[in-house]
């Protein structure tokens, strides 16, 4: 195709045929995108949908493996943030940005700090700063303060300043709101709509829905990392975006769930209002014996650190924990692990959190388990290998030896080491955080299996999945969170997956479950 | 809040090491038996400012979050050099004082392109090439000997109108032409910002490389001076391994006793100069008060542990535990 250069037809920003590859994963496959300017531009999908691969892509952060883009008309490409932004082009990123050591000013002004004779300008910059952050409706943040210092909330108010430093023709927002109290968000939409009466073409990603219904003019679904459809806002209901934004090629097979009487037995674990910082407030529910409870939402609506709460990992945190009816403290995962507790997490980072890479299957596999297998001190040495090759048996992990490092095996393997380390353990209850995330399929049919596995015998599992298909098949119950606290709670036939979504979008969905 | 508190808090650990240092020096001079006189100054100032260069020199460093083991052997061997060099004409020991600053630089090249382009940690990158250096300062006076230009040494060590201790004045000088534009540049400021978060200097598209480049650049340059000075107070070079070894130790030491975070990101090298001055004085403390050198190393490391429990506070209100491992 031929474009010509000087087209007075050609949109401001045009992307088409882009595809992206990480490894065998495809982030973006064959996407196309028009941005016109002085208009609210939304996009929507689900996790992993692509929608972050498209704007890094924009921004010049990663590299398309394949496609074109074209500005006015004319072909770009960028091989930094820089060079996107000097194109115009910013991306408001969510608070990844800004250098914590250093003030308001320096930090709006740091990509291009005004000068005089060679060093920077200090009284300059922070003119700079004091009209950004007018722009950006923040004139109560001291360009003087640091970064650090500010709360959540007013750093992403810092971000958008910063960005519109630049000066940009299209501004990227990526969940921009996310953080933000609804004061703060009000403020950024006047901001945002502002901006759009100046001619600028805004790029508004969020899952929020109502907000994009309030804020756009027209949206785009993604799904699988390809742009499904694109119509102007208003002109589609929340059940037919949320239609859109389902549909996948595969579908796992799961193992059947066995009716779960309603007993009057004690839970195995029960949390009480609890809370932590601005992070969690008010989580109450109860996780049965042999019951594999679901945790889902949005990514980042406290998931993760309702694990490491009741792993032992936060300090503060208000409410109480009951396990087998008994009121615990969790102090250290240590404290969590121990033979009165009975507690593992399986964390989501296996590479850092979970296992210690350059060190043998059989060393990794036996640490958390030291204690079972020595006497005084002393490691009996039969003890180990006969419960590490019980593990391996149960697991089936394929490893051409247990003197390998651990980074040798794949992914899927990796993380059924990590698994089985915990179960040498014998824990009575078991966190999982997004276990088979970047896991090929037949590994992850294995993990479900053994999920079911230990769930009939009497193990309770709380289970944190990104992927809405998993959390239907594995789960008898599942706990929506949304900003930290159980938005709703589904089960059985409820637990479809347009109820998940709508739930985690804390819309209302007609049909959905019991409200929480 | 006003715009002093803002600057307090902006100044708060160099503040502190300026308060140590003046509280130690007020005990110190009003303990000596001759008092607060030009010589009493000008001998403190010439044993502070060895280690000050050599401070300022790892300062550099560590605000981009890297550590520099080597500051100490190029210390020793621009010393070595300049027992060579620095002698002789006018012209021939401009001349020298020239190269030794140049050597010093090529050091400090050498660090930048192995921790940048070699990708090894500052720590061990820095620990082989403080080896090499001191190997070749051996190779240049296997024996303590040489000489420098008595006439230039003695101005520098010397007093300005009779009262003012020049070598004072050479460091502020130094502050003045070498630190201050490097702390306004847009490179000092990437290299702050690089220190602090290298991920979010990557996303706001700073130059990282260059960044630390010239901060293990100036480095190099810094502790070069100070070699140029420990020459102009001994009047000889001598590759002296305890020598190079206690001065990277004791710059480390300053650094942290003057405010500057070691994880990068934060502090001045005016703060550090304070640190060296301070931590110069504990020795002297010892001397007006009687007590056996022997104390001055125990000494040294109390004062320095109080000074770095002092920051270590804000772990109390670590929240996640995770991020005590951050």
């Amino acid at each position: 195709m031929i474009t010509s250069a000087t087209s007075a037809a050609a949109p401001l920003f045009q992307m088409d045929g882009v595809s992206k590859h990480y490894g065998g994963v495809r982030a973006l496959e064959n996407a196309a995108l028009t941005v016109e300017p002085g208009r609210i531009h939304s996009i929507l999908g689900e996790n992993g949908a692509g929608k972050s691969t498209l704007i890094k892509i924009m921004a010049g952060v990663v590299a398309p493996d394949d496609g074109r883009m074209l500005m006015d008309g004319r072909e770009v490409t960028f091989r930094s943030p820089a060079e996107a932004s000097a194109a115009g082009i910013t991306c408001v990123f969510q608070e990844l940005s800004l250098i914590p050591d250093l003030s308001v000013a320096d930090n709006i002004c740091i990509a291009r700090p005004p000068r005089r004779f060679g060093l920077i300008d200090r009284q300059a910059q922070r003119a700079i700063a004091e009209e950004a952050l007018a722009r950006a409706g923040a004139n109560d943040i001291h360009p003087r303060m640091l970064v650090k210092n500010l709360p959540l909330s007013r750093r992403q108010l810092v971000e958008i300043a910063k960005a519109l430093a630049w000066k940009p023709r299209i501004l990227i927002l990526d969940e921009a709101t996310s953080a933000l109290t609804a004061a703060d968000v009000a403020n950024v939409f006047s901001v945002l709509m502002r901006l759009r009466s100046e001619g600028l073409a805004l790029l508004y990603i969020s899952h929020r829905m109502h907000e994009i219904a309030e804020l756009s003019d027209e949206c785009t679904v993604f799904r699988n990392g390809h742009n499904v459809m694109s119509f102007a806002a208003g002109t589609r209901s929340n059940g037919e975006i949320v239609e859109m934004m389902i549909g996948r090629e595969y579908s796992n097979a799961f193992p059947p769930k066995p009716e779960r009487a309603a007993g009057t037995a004690t839970p195995a674990l029960t949390c009480r209002k609890l809370g932590w910082l601005d992070r969690l407030r008010d989580i109450s529910f109860t996780l049965g014996k042999g019951e594999v409870l679901g945790l889902g939402g949005l990514d980042g609506q406290g998931q993760r650190e309702l694990l490491l709460a009741l792993f032992g990992v936060l300090r503060g945190t208000t409410g109480s924990v009951l396990v087998d009816g008994k009121a615990v403290t969790l102090t250290s995962p240590a404290a969590a692990i121990s033979e009165q507790i009975g507690i593992a997490l399986i964390p989501e980072d296996r590479k850092t959190e979970g296992l210690m890479l350059p060190m043998t299957v059989q060393e990794n596999l036996s640490f958390s388990a030291l204690d079972q297998v020595s006497r005084g001190g002393v490691i009996n040495r039969k003890d180990e290998a006969r419960l590490i090759d019980e593990m391996i048996q149960l697991l089936s992990i394929k490893t051409a030896g247990l003197d390998l490092p651990v980074a040798a095996l794949s992914g899927g393997n990796q993380q059924k080491v990590v698994i089985a380390k915990w179960l040498m353990r014998k824990p009575k209850i078991i966190l999982l955080n997004d276990p088979t995330r970047g896991i090929d399929v037949a590994t992850k049919h294995e993990i479900y299996l053994l999920l079911r596995r230990l769930a009939d015998s009497g193990t309770a599992i709380l289970f944190y999945s990104t992927d809405y298909d998993e959390l239907i098949g594995c789960c008898n119950r599942v706990l929506v969170l949304y900003d930290g606290s159980v938005a709703r709670e589904l089960k059985g036939s409820a637990m479809t997956e347009r109820a998940l979504i709508a739930s985690a979008l804390n819309v209302e969905d007609g049909h959905a479950g019991t409200p929480a | 809040m006003s715009e002093w508190r803002f600057w307090l808090n902006e100044q708060r650990g160099m503040l502190m090491a300026v308060g140590i240092f003046f509280v130690m020096f007020a005990i110190y001079v009003s303990n000596h038996p001759a008092g607060l006189t030009a010589n009493v100054v000008q001998t403190a100032s010439n044993k502070g400012v060895l280690l000050a260069f050599v401070a300022m020199a790892q300062t550099l460093v560590v605000i981009t979050a890297g550590i520099d083991l080597s500051v100490g052997m190029i210390f020793i061997l621009t010393n070595a050099l300049a027992s060579w060099l620095v002698i002789g004409s006018p012209l021939e020991t401009g001349f020298g004082v020239a190269a030794v600053l140049a050597t010093g630089l090529a050091c400090g090249a050498l660090n930048g392109l192995i921790v940048i382009y070699g990708r090894l940690q500052p720590i061990v990158a820095t620990i082989a090439t403080g080896a090499v250096f001191f190997g070749i300062a051996l190779l240049l006076r296997p024996f303590p000997g040489g000489s420098v230009n008595e006439d230039l040494a003695d101005m520098m060590t010397g007093k300005i109108f009779g009262v003012v201790p020049s070598s004072l004045v050479a460091l502020v000088a130094v502050i003045l032409v070498v630190w201050v534009p490097f702390s306004r540049s847009v490179i000092g400021r990437a290299a702050y910002a690089t220190g602090s978060s290298e991920i979010a200097a990557y996303m706001s598209s700073l130059p990282i490389r260059r960044a630390k480049f010239t901060a293990y650049l100036l480095s190099g340059l810094l502790a070069a001076t100070g070699g140029l000075f420990l020459t102009f107070f001994t009047y000889t070079g001598e590759a002296a391994l305890a020598s190079g070894n206690a001065y990277t130790l004791f710059s480390i030491a300053s650094v942290v006793l003057g405010g500057v975070s070691l994880f990068g990101g934060r502090g001045t090298a005016i703060g550090a100069v304070f640190g060296a001055l301070a931590f110069r004085t504990i020795g002297d403390l010892l001397f007006v008060f009687d007590l056996d050198p022997l104390w001055q190393p125990l000494f040294q490391g109390v004062v320095l542990l109080v000074a770095v429990s002092l920051s270590a506070f804000g772990l109390f209100r670590v929240r996640n535990r995770l991020e005590w491992f951050g």
